[in-house]
């Protein structure tokens, strides 16, 4: 299991260090900073071994996060929670800084002590440790003064009751370790975001080399008490299985509307094995936000935007560049903070740029032309053209001419996923679903979304 | 203030403050003291002088503040085991606290504080606690266990806890049961034999049930402890799968791995003609694709498992090639590791597309990643022959961008296709050789030679390309020197009439000035060859070579199967068994996949494809021990060693050079230029001198087919440990220890070869230097298997004196060439000189008596040997037993004077005189010998011999 952990800065000075095995040196902090910080190439490899000692790493912005093993680990459950500490950080004290770490590193050890035991990870759920690991964060610049000596002090670490003491345990331990009991709210609300990445690789000549959506179904929830949920969407198999029990008005419209889902993960809260059986999505969810589920679709996938790109070399010093774009959605929709980037040759000497619509400049540092429209609605199109003069060169390798990437947000989800319903039953509270205020709203992003020229 | 000014302070006499404030009466002065000590304590600083200070601090109820001073006490109590024990008694206490959430610290602590005197204490309140009503406590005290286990395994046995720790199993909270397992795990794997993890079906069924119910990392040590367990028959096999599956949808890509790993272990009993097992499969592609969108880091380690899971069962991706598309954003590590997939997905069905994306990748800017891309070109023309000529020309639009690296990389991958198609895409070479002068890398210099070489009759100037490698023959690596031989051999065999001067060049270069024994005795071989019958040596070097097969790198199948059995850990990454980077005893049993049930396996291997690993031993391996093969070889992957063997019979003492067979190849129209005849024989003629005083001349090559080897008869002769010769670091994984003996007049070399790499090793051979007393192998070097991982193999090599000699500092130091199917490896090592001290080595007495007067007084010397308890007759039996014989003795004054003589393999004599002195641990030793530069390893041979 994990032997140690350690965090340092950007210069590869130990910020926290935390050993839990016998077989971890101090030696091994060393290591790491001399052997990955301090070296000079590339991250080659998340994974490195130095005398037989192995070390995981991520690294948040500037701050590097090492876990230390001698043994055979799991090495994915070594970095699914090197992700969930960074997460259970940011939870308390914001942004993963080198100067957030200083100023929290005696709530970072308390931490460390409780979700890490002997190097296995325990319940690591933030509303669960928020319970009884009570000191607050201490969040980056905005302190006012006032505010200090109450933080230096804080010690929220009241004795509890003793009812309160063994709630907190049979929490951490419990079946429902995400949620505690009696929660209660004077209006109960809840808000669902679908969000989708959209995915494309396109060849030049307009052909999908590759595509799909990555979604995710975020929740925030404010419910009372202890409340049994169950979400519906357009799923393909569950509207078919349906479709044959009769039940459906529109038989036609429902199977146009469904969508096939490649593959699909859920927070912990879902009970897998009834999906696995019936296809069900129940569930008690968190408190607040948390991400529900995340899927992945390749069918029928609704592209926004296309890109249609003319590159002609004339010459050797010369390069013209004809970009179209041209939307693909309901003209009442409007698509947002559309951005389209054109890469240039590294020996571009000047640019000129005609665009009928935005704004659109060539950024030298960037290598790039960046053609910005605020706002475009569905089914219109929009064009750039610009001429690119080249520094002649002797360098050999030809330009290897990077794909044109292209942003963009658009009000509708492209996999076609729809929330049918999300039930909410609290049998021991005197509220029905109908009392529940429910929100949904569907955000289509653009992911790597890429046309070759 | 915040905590971060803990980290600032550094100045003198910071101990001192910290131990005033440590025992001030104000609580938020303690406090603030603790966290400057940790603090110091992060950045490495040594503040274990505060121990009694902090500890005193220990006994308080703010718990922020009990938590620092733990935290102190883990890192420091082992340096001051007495002051710990000051800890104790607040340690019991809190054990005893109403608030579980304090008796969990405490317990949890304490397990951390590694000293003996504490464990012993620890004992009664971690009893209790194991019991506690409280599931958080009782959660804790399960990995305490694993913590006590790992300080003091007897005590954790003889207190039962280990009893304690199965019964958890059964508890009522899913967390606990979660921990016990994962303790379980642990305890079990430091004692491979216990039968600590009983698992059977009920407790299968509960470790299930606590499944569905615990934290996500719970749900890990779960699920990795199931892939341990064997079922008994297909339909348990069956339902566990049934239950696991689910999994398959979690948020968490370690719980999906690990899943990942029970089915993919299981799934092997289930029989292959069952609809479930059809659904499995199924089940298994999506999940394995999502883990592809996680982040980068569970990407790698995803993909690396991916690439297992793609040799064991390819059908379960064979239509997701696309998500393994690279992405322009991939860090690198990313984008080398889908390149590898895509190779092993590519097929007909698909290779257009793969081509176009390869193709794509050879433009970007990392250089490694383009290598691998042209690389991956090439192996997939060998593997699809359908494509092979799209990616013939892909390769050269590549080499016309004429970037340095891309060209050389193309022209290696070409040498690949022309051995798998020969006779088919020839018509390329002349665009290769424009591209001769830019070749600085050795692999893809070699590779063009090779080419040169081996079309020489179709490339009008090869003699005037070759020759321009020549010039600097010294300068090049081995590789292309070996390389450049064979293919000046090749043409001189094709173009005999204009290249005589190129062949006499390369040979002489080859034999003479290289310092390289493989190069030297390839250089010898063929120069007898063709001197001895050029038909043959045409035979020989122009002989068809086997086609080579399209995966050269597949895991090998048991490997393969081990690292299913580790898949998510970090042998699936590193893609070793967990020996090769875990010390001591943990993780060293073999995992091994169960044996498949039902008689589906046959008609699955074949199913299986192209690609499958049941199509692994298709590939050529050459004979093993083949040296003669390996010589010839053309050192290019993979080996192919089917050569017709020559018979070694010919005699290196024959000076004939010339045999008339030369003229059979030069046929008529060479018939009149005698003078190229005898240009030929000189260089050789000028050899043996160059040997220098060997004492057997021609024995040189004469020695390296000797086969006489055989086992070693036991003697009296003292025979030194083992030591290590190569360690595997240098070797690359290869490590030699060895030791030398004389064994019933045989000089044997005992080698212990160890591998310590992920592959296995085949072909080895071995060669000395030139030594002072021509020491050579008597025969090759008997590996008859290939050496598996982690095998080791004891071999005897029998020594003849004859090789040629060279005098060598120190005089007993050995230059050893090993060689296997990885590469060449070099070391030294010296051997006891007792070695070469022949039976017939009894010396008349008169004889020596007058040859002691005859050797100069100056070439005696005299060495004092300490800490000898034999007395003088004991001493001689035991010379005796390492050829060193006792002429006479003689008492004088108490002193016992005994006579020796020694003789060496190469005829020198060295006498001795030892005085022995009753009761005196010192022995004198004056020895004479006409030679004195032996005698001080003379007199070390003595004190071995005597002392042990």
């Amino acid at each position: 299991m994990i032997g140690g952990l350690f965090i340092y800065n950007h210069k590869g000075e130990v910020l926290i260090s935390r050993v839990y095995r016998d077989d971890i040196g101090r030696n091994a902090v060393d290591a790491f900073r001399v052997n990955v910080i301090h070296a000079r190439q590339q991250v080659r490899s998340p994974v490195t071994n130095i005398a037989r000692t192995s070390f995981f790493h991520v690294k948040r912005s500037n701050i590097w996060l090492a876990a230390v093993t001698k043994q055979n680990v799991n090495a994915a459950m070594v970095f699914e929670f090197l992700y969930k500490m960074c997460d259970v950080m940011t939870a308390y004290f914001g942004k993963i800084s080198e100067e957030n770490i200083k100023n929290n590193f005696v709530l970072i050890y308390e931490l460390l002590d409780e979700i890490l035991d002997f190097g296995y990870p325990q319940n690591s759920e933030t509303g669960a440790l928020k319970t009884f690991i009570t000191q607050q964060g201490i969040k980056g610049q905005a302190r006012r003064v006032c505010d200090l000596p109450k933080l230096s002090l804080v010690v929220h670490y009241c004795p509890q009751t003793k009812e309160e003491q063994s709630q907190i345990t049979s929490q951490v331990t419990g079946q429902i370790g995400w949620r505690r009991e009696g929660i209660k709210y004077r209006r109960n609300e809840l808000f669902l975001d679908v969000l989708e990445s959209v995915n494309l690789l396109m060849s030049p000549q307009g052909q999908v080399l590759s595509a799909h959506v990555s979604g995710r179904v975020v929740m925030k929830s404010y419910l009372s008490g202890m409340p049994e949920c169950k979400f519906g969407m357009n799923d393909k198999i569950v509207i078919d299985k349906q479709g044959k029990g009769g039940t459906t008005d529109d038989p036609g419209k429902s199977g146009k509307q469904s969508i096939a889902i490649d593959d699909c993960t859920f927070h912990q809260c879902v009970r897998l094995s009834k999906f696995d059986s019936e296809r069900s999505i129940s569930f008690i969810p968190p408190d607040g936000e948390y991400e529900l589920m995340r899927y992945r679709t390749t069918k029928d996938i609704i592209l926004p935007f296309r890109v249609i790109p003319l590159v002609r070399e004339v010459g050797r010093t010369k390069l013209e560049v004809k970009v179209v774009i041209k939307s693909n959605f309901k003209p009442s929709l409007l698509a947002q903070k559309i951005e389209v980037r054109i890469p240039t040759p590294l020996n571009t000497s000047g640019v000129q740029v005609i665009c009928m619509k935005g704004k659109a400049k060539y950024k030298a540092s960037e290598n790039a032309i960046v053609w910005k429209i605020k706002r475009m609605a569905g089914m219109k199109e929009s064009q750039i053209s610009a001429e690119i003069e080249l520094l002649p060169t002797n360098d050999k390798k030809k330009w290897a001419r990077p794909p044109i990437s292209m942003n963009f947000e658009v009000p509708f989800a492209p996999s076609g996923l729809k929330v049918r319903y999300l039930k909410v039953f609290e049998s021991k509270l005197n509220y029905s679903d109908h009392d529940v205020i429910k929100w949904v709203r569907y955000i289509g992003r653009s992911g790597i979304y890429e046309t070759r020229c | 203030m915040t905590d971060s000014k803990y980290f600032t302070t550094t100045k003198k006499g910071e101990i001192f403050e910290l131990k005033a404030e440590l025992n001030s009466d104000k609580k938020e002065k303690k406090k603030e003291a603790v966290k400057k000590v940790i603090a110091s304590m992060t950045v490495g600083k040594d503040v274990s002088a505060l121990f009694p200070d902090v500890v005193n601090c220990m006994q308080t109820d703010n718990l922020e503040l009990k938590k620092l001073v733990y935290l102190y006490l883990m890192n420091y109590a082992k340096s001051q085991p007495d002051m710990a024990i000051m800890a104790v008694n607040t340690f019991v206490k809190d054990c005893e606290d109403p608030n579980p959430l304090i008796r969990a610290l405490a317990v949890r602590t304490m397990g951390c504080i590694r000293v003996d005197k504490i464990t012993e204490y620890l004992c009664e309140p971690l009893r209790k606690c194991l019991k506690d009503e409280d599931p958080y406590v009782r959660k804790t005290a399960a990995v305490c266990v694993a913590k006590l286990h790992d300080i003091n395994a007897q005590l954790v046995e003889d207190q039962g806890f280990l009893d304690t720790l199965k019964d958890l199993i059964s508890d009522s909270n899913p967390m606990v049961v979660a921990n016990a397992v994962a303790a379980l795990s642990e305890i079990a794997e430091s004692h491979p034999n216990s039968n600590l993890l009983d698992l059977n079906p009920q407790t299968i069924n509960k470790l299930l049930t606590a499944l569905n119910e615990c934290t996500e990392w719970g749900q890990i040590f779960i699920l990795d402890c199931l892939a341990n367990y064997t079922p008994r028959d297909d339909r348990e096999s069956q339902s566990i799968c049934e239950r696991v599956t689910p999994r398959l949808s979690h948020a968490n890509s370690a719980v999906v791995l690990s899943a990942v790993k029970v089915l993919m272990k299981f799934m092997e009993m289930l029989p292959k003609d069952l609809d479930y097992y059809g659904t499995l499969l199924k089940k298994l592609a999506p999940p394995l694709v999502t883990l592809l969108s996680a982040e980068p880091e569970l990407q790698y380690v995803a993909l690396r498992n991916i690439n297992l899971i793609v040799q064991k069962r390819p059908e379960i991706l064979k239509h997701e090639m696309k998500v393994f598309f690279v992405k322009y954003n991939d860090p690198i590590y990313v984008k080398l590791e889908k390149l590898d997939i895509m190779i092993r997905l590519a097929s007909q069905a698909n290779i257009a597309q793969v081509l176009a994306e390869l193709k794509e990748y050879a433009t970007e800017v990392d250089v490694d990643f383009v290598r691998k891309a042209v690389r991956a070109i090439g192996r997939c023309a060998i593997k699809v022959e359908q494509s092979a000529e799209r990616c013939v020309s892909t390769l050269l639009d590549l080499i016309q961008t004429k970037v340095n690296y891309v060209v050389q990389e193309a022209i290696v991958v070409i040498k690949d296709i022309f051995r798998k198609y020969p006779n088919k895409y020839e018509s390329v070479i002349a665009t290769l050789c424009e591209n001769l002068d830019s070749l600085d890398e050795p692999e893809a210099r070699a590779a063009m030679i090779w080419i040169v070489g081996e079309y020489a009759e179709r490339i009008d100037n090869a003699d005037e390309l070759l020759e321009s490698f020549l010039e600097g023959f010294h300068d090049e690596s081995t590789q292309v020197q070996l390389q450049l031989l064979t293919a000046i051999v090749k043409l001189f065999l094709k173009k005999p009439t204009e290249t005589q001067e190129l062949v006499q060049q390369v040979l002489s270069l080859a034999t003479q000035d290289s310092d390289n024994p493989d190069l030297r005795d390839r250089g010898y071989i063929y120069w007898r060859l063709l001197s001895t019958d050029p038909v043959a040596a045409k035979e020989v070097v122009l002989a068809e070579k086997p086609l080579i097969s399209e995966e050269t790198d597949l895991i090998e199948p048991t490997l393969l199967e081990e690292l299913i059995c580790h898949i998510g850990t970090l042998a699936s990454v590193y893609h070793k068994p967990p020996s090769a980077f875990v010390e001591g005893s943990r993780g060293v049993q073999h995992r091994r996949l169960p044996p498949r049930a039902g008689s589906g396996e046959s008609a699955e291997s074949s199913d299986v494809g192209q690609s499958g690993p049941s199509e692994a031993p298709s590939a050529v391996i050459p004979s093993q021990g083949d040296l003669l093969g390996d010589l010839l070889n053309l050192d290019l992957a993979p080996p192919t060693a089917t050569v017709p063997s020559v018979q070694p019979s010919m005699q290196m003492g024959a000076m004939d050079l010339l045999g008339g067979g030369l003229d059979s190849l030069l046929g008529g129209d060479i018939g009149g230029s005698p003078s190229m005849g005898a240009s030929l024989g000189a260089a050789p003629a000028a050899m043996p001198a160059a040997l220098g005083g060997a004492p057997a001349v021609g024995g040189g090559l004469g020695d390296l087919f000797d086969l006489g080897g055989g086992v070693g008869m036991p003697t009296g002769a003292y025979i030194a440990p083992k030591t290590l010769w190569l360690p595997a670091m240098k070797a690359k994984g290869l490590e030699i220890s060895g030791t030398f003996a004389r064994r019933g007049g045989i000089i044997q070399m005992d080698l212990s070869l160890t591998n310590k790499a992920m592959s296995v090793m085949t072909d080895f051979a071995i060669q000395f230097n030139r030594n002072s007393f021509g020491m050579a192998p008597a025969g090759p070097l008997q590996v008859l298997t290939p050496l598996s991982p982690n095998q080791t193999i004891d071999v005897s090599l029998p020594l003849s004196t004859s090789g040629p000699v060279m005098k060598m500092e120190p005089l007993n130091n050995l230059q050893v060439a090993v060689k296997n199917n990885i590469d060449v490896f070099y070391f030294s090592c010296q051997y006891p000189i007792s070695l070469l001290f022949v039976e017939d080595g009894k010396m008349e007495r008169q004889v020596f008596l007058a040859t002691w007067k005859d050797i100069p007084n100056d070439n005696e010397a005299q060495f004092q040997i300490k800490d000898i308890h034999l007395n003088s007759d004991a001493a001689s039996n035991k010379l005796q037993g390492s050829n060193i014989f006792t002429i006479a003795k003689r008492t004088v004054e108490g002193q016992d004077m005994l006579y020796l003589s020694i003789k060496l393999t190469n005829g020198i004599w060295v006498l001795a005189e030892m005085r022995v002195q009753t009761g005196s641990p010192i022995y004198t030793l004056s020895i004479k010998c006409r030679a004195p530069e032996v005698n001080q390893f003379v007199c070390q041979c003595y004190e071995l011999v005597l002392k042990n």
